[in-house]
């Protein structure tokens, strides 16, 4: 098995690390970087895959060099092998259009390079926390032209039937849920309820292994990343980055705070008097008013 | 190992075998896995705790006995370089009397067949030892795992041929070893034990108290790395039998109390108040005086009296019992010797397997494990014969008394003013440990009068402030298993389970916060009184296992309480 996975870095949007100007709009520059929170139901699935299938996972992601880092987070979460970056000026600006043209020319560049029978599986995650598309999954495995899952809660894989069976939520509806079956190589999308399942102790051991393999190779993870920019995959800048862009940002519109003043007070539940005197304060919100 | 075949999901399929399985890695699960791999037996460790040592308490001195065949140390070499505390090179026995003590140096007991003993806390040495384990059991194709529970055994035709699991499929083995200690739920599913007779029970309860950086050796007044053992009984337990510890550690103390079940539930004991009264006596004033008091981790834990339940046949079919799952946790006197049996017999299994498999039948393994106990003198230790002789005399209740009244009459304490310091080469002495009869005779009223008679007042003040059970608990670290409660009561009646109110060392009478409440409950105008049970708070001590009607589990793998310290 040969597994791709592909991962984005995001800005952190977690309280404490994210940085606002006076407008109101996103400072890249102040804002880390961090692995699409979304990605890492990719990464299970992936792992899972690894751990039950055995084989090879390399991480894929575009963006700038600075991504190299969410690729180390990534290697480190997945026990993944090694990981490409798709990375090059003429990419800057892409929207999901170039983003799926350039991930489908590498991983289709990284098919004819992997030995006996080329990739078999693509793991996409949940749309990214800072486009919120949700395309370029979707698209990337429009333009292999393979089978897609999406919304995968679990997942089987008979490598000598060069079958997948899974089970995935229906429209998204975690109340509705059917198994499918797909050829490989295939594409899949795992969702956010995606549970890995080891009931065999022979999955655990493997587990613990890679645990202990992996910590070793992501603390030099820049041995283990290759870097392709547009000639190395032979993409015409005008297909890749803004020039390849179909997709007009008009403008970004800030969320505007919200008005009211919250005021917090503690009470301490022991304390009778203090609580005699909330519940008599709340006593009329109580009616509406 | 056969090749594991997937299933939907990881489902069905064919089992997976290992030629080995261990369940609990404890000293005895540890050993037996070591002493597996040593001999090329693929082997697969199963664990419960999130780390082995995170559901462990004991007292803590492990003993390296020269007369067993295995010591920990032989198994794993550096152990006590990288596991233990502190070597424990003295050894006192207080006998009190209200604020009268009167101290005997059994240090000869202590240092009887002793190679070595070092105080330990449980989740250092396990997750120690568990690593080890792991590294020698992988290399011959099985391993460690934790935060799996195995919940039964897997039968074919009646025969045991395996484990099941919360966590994983079914597995098969050629020999199963349950080193799942107290409470074992494979030597219940096994019919081997049951958790009917308090009598067969003593209950732990233990704090790991902080103390400054070299206080150790000042306030005990020890060499830099060596450490101290102190043990105390007498009155200050209400007349529960039982005795206190305190056992010095690097830079902390195991203080706690083992008392006979089922004295605490015939005396109604608040367990976590009889620790208190040890902790208040005036005695600690002189360790515990100069900073505030921290308590690091309260815990407790049920510890078999294998004069009443070691098992003579610790196996069946495939499976054989090693350490407190079989009852082999030997109260000689007041020394408590468990873990060191453990491993002895955890490696003694491991030979018997290895014998049998050479002979070409590996069945026969549990015979040749129940002789090796028996040939290399286990047996006698825990269940020896001069024991079942002296308390064939001296436990029915009119001897007791009697030995009781006359130790308390005028006759008896001038017996005593007459033995004098000779007292302390009779409690000294490894024989007569053998056979102290659980009565109240030498848990309470020998040391009580000796107390009385030869002691002196101490002169310490101890104005140590233990912490409220809820503080107890609010400091322990959960991971609970919402709506999925591992005990359930079989019958809520006070009659039945009220006992579990005051004998579980996380509830108390008069107590909301704790495990088990007495409630009113009013149907058809007639009031009933019953208790209710909240497993939240549980520490898995296993008490409410014996005392109450429960349908007792232990959590699924990695849920329920976690131990820091042990
Ligand atoms: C307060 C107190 C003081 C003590 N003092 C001493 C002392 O000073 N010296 C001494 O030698 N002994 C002492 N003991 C006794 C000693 O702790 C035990 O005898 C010893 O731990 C027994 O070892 P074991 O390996 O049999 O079981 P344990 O150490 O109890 O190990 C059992 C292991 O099995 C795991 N397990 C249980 N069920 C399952 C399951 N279903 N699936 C998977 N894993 C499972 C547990 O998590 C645990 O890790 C004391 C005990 C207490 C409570
Ligand atoms: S509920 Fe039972 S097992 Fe849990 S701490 Fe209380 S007595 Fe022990």
């Amino acid at each position: 098995m040969h597994t791709v996975v592909l991962t984005k870095g995001v800005p952190d949007f977690r309280e404490g690390q994210v940085a606002f100007d006076e407008d109101g709009h996103l400072e890249r520059g102040a804002t880390p970087t961090v692995m699409n929170p979304n990605d890492k139901h990719a990464l299970r699935a992936a792992l899972q895959t690894k751990v039950r299938n055995g084989g090879h996972v390399s991480l894929m992601s575009m963006g700038p060099p600075g991504f190299k880092e969410v690729l180390q987070e990534g290697m480190e979460s997945v026990y993944a092998d090694d990981a490409y970056l798709v990375s090059d000026r003429a990419f800057a600006a892409a929207d999901t259009w170039a983003t799926s043209i350039a991930l489908t020319t590498a991983i289709e560049r990284l098919d004819e390079h992997v030995a006996e029978g080329g990739v078999d599986m693509v793991f996409a995650g949940f749309k990214t926390a800072d486009g919120e598309t949700g395309h370029t999954g979707p698209q990337t495995c429009w333009g292999l032209d393979w089978p897609i899952l999406t919304h995968v809660v679990s997942l089987d894989i008979d490598e000598e039937a060069g079958r997948v069976r899974a089970k995935r939520l229906v429209e998204g509806d975690i109340e509705e849920i059917e198994t499918v079956e797909a050829p490989l190589p295939c594409f899949v999308v795992a969702d956010p309820e995606f549970e890995p399942t080891y009931r065999k102790a022979a999955h655990r051991l493997t587990h613990k292994d890679l645990r202990e393999e992996t910590q070793e190779r992501a603390q030099n993870h820049e041995e283990h990343v290759t870097v392709w920019d547009h000639e190395e995959l032979n993409l015409d800048p005008d297909y890749v980055g803004l020039d390849g862009s179909p997709t007009i940002v008009s403008s970004v519109d800030p969320i505007p705070r919200a008005p009211a003043e919250r005021d917090a007070t503690m009470v301490d539940p022991d304390d009778g008097e203090a609580m005699r005197e909330l519940v008599e304060e709340m006593v009329p919100l109580a009616g509406g008013e | 190992m056969s090749e594991p075949t997937d299933g939907a999901s990881g489902g069905d399929g064919e089992y997976e075998h290992y030629e080995a399985v261990v369940v609990g890695c404890g000293p005895g699960g540890a050993a037996a896995a070591a002493a597996l791999a040593d001999e090329g037996v693929e082997t697969l460790v199963l664990e419960r705790g999130v780390d082995a040592g995170a559901k462990n308490v004991s007292g803590g001195l492990i003993y390296a006995e020269e007369s067993a065949p295995y010591t920990i140390d032989g198994l794993f070499p550096g152990f006590r370089e990288a596991a233990t505390e502190r070597p424990v090179t003295e050894y006192h026995l207080h006998n009190v009397a209200g604020s009268q003590v009167k101290s005997f140096d059994i240090t000869d007991l202590h240092e009887h067949d002793t190679d070595w003993c070092d105080a330990v806390l449980r989740r250092e040495m396990d997750s120690w030892l568990a690593e080890r384990v792991h590294e020698r059991t992988r290399e011959t194709g099985g391993g460690l795992l934790t935060e799996v529970k195995v919940d039964g055994l897997l039968r074919e035709e009646g025969e045991i041929v395996g484990v099941t699991c919360e966590e994983l499929d079914p597995i098969r083995a050629d020999l199963v070893v349950a080193a799942d200690g107290v409470n074992s739920e494979l030597a219940r599913d096994a019919g081997l034990m049951d958790w009917e007779e308090p009598e067969e029970w003593f209950q732990g309860v233990k704090a790991v108290v902080d103390l400054p950086d070299g206080a150790v050796p000042e306030r005990f007044d020890v060499e830099g790395g060596e450490g101290v053992a102190h043990l105390f009984s007498g009155d200050l337990f209400d007349g529960v039998r039982g005795g206190g510890f305190v056992y010095t550690n690097e830079d902390s103390l195991s203080i706690g109390s083992v008392f006979h079940l089922d004295s605490v539930a015939a005396e109604r004991a608040e367990p976590h108040e009889l620790l208190d009264a040890l902790l208040t006596h005036p005695f600690l004033g002189q360790w515990l005086a100069d900073e505030e008091y921290e308590e690091r981790e309260y815990s407790a834990k049920l510890v078999p009296d294998s004069k009443k339940a070691a098992l003579q046949s610790p196996h069946q079919d495939r499976l054989v019992v090693v350490g407190d799952a079989a009852g082999q946790m030997q109260a000689q006197g007041p020394i408590i010797k468990g873990m060191n049996h453990a491993v002895t017999a955890g490696g003694l299994a491991a030979e018997a397997y290895a014998q049998a498999k050479a002979r070409g039948d590996t069945s026969r393994a549990g015979e040749f494990y129940e002789r090796k106990l028996h040939d290399e003198g286990v047996m006698e230790k825990l269940r020896p014969r001069r024991y079942e002789v002296a308390s064939a005399l001296g436990e029915p209740e009119p001897f007791a008394n009697l030995t009781d009244a006359v130790l308390d009459s005028a006759v008896g304490r001038f017996g005593v003013r007459l033995l004098g310091d000779r007292l302390e080469r009779l409690y000294s002495s490894p024989a007569l440990s053998m056979m102290v009869p659980d009565t109240r005779t030498p848990y309470v009223t020998l040391p009580t009068v000796i107390a009385e008679e030869l002691g002196a007042p101490v002169d310490e003040t101890n104005d140590v402030e233990p912490p409220s059970l809820a503080d107890r608990i609010g400091d322990l670290t959960y991971d609970t298993d919402v709506g999925n409660p591992h005990i359930e009561l079989r019958d809520d009646s006070a009659a039945a389970s009220g006992t579990a109110v005051t004998a579980c060392p996380v509830s108390a009478e008069g107590f909301g916060g704790g495990c088990y409440r007495r409630e009113t409950v009013e149907s058809n105008g007639e009031r009933e009184e019953v208790v209710s049970l909240d497993t939240q708070p549980c520490i898995e001590c296993g008490t409410c296992a014996v005392v109450a009607e429960t349908e007792w589990e232990h959590p699924r793998g990695g849920k329920g309480v976690e131990f820091e310290e042990g």
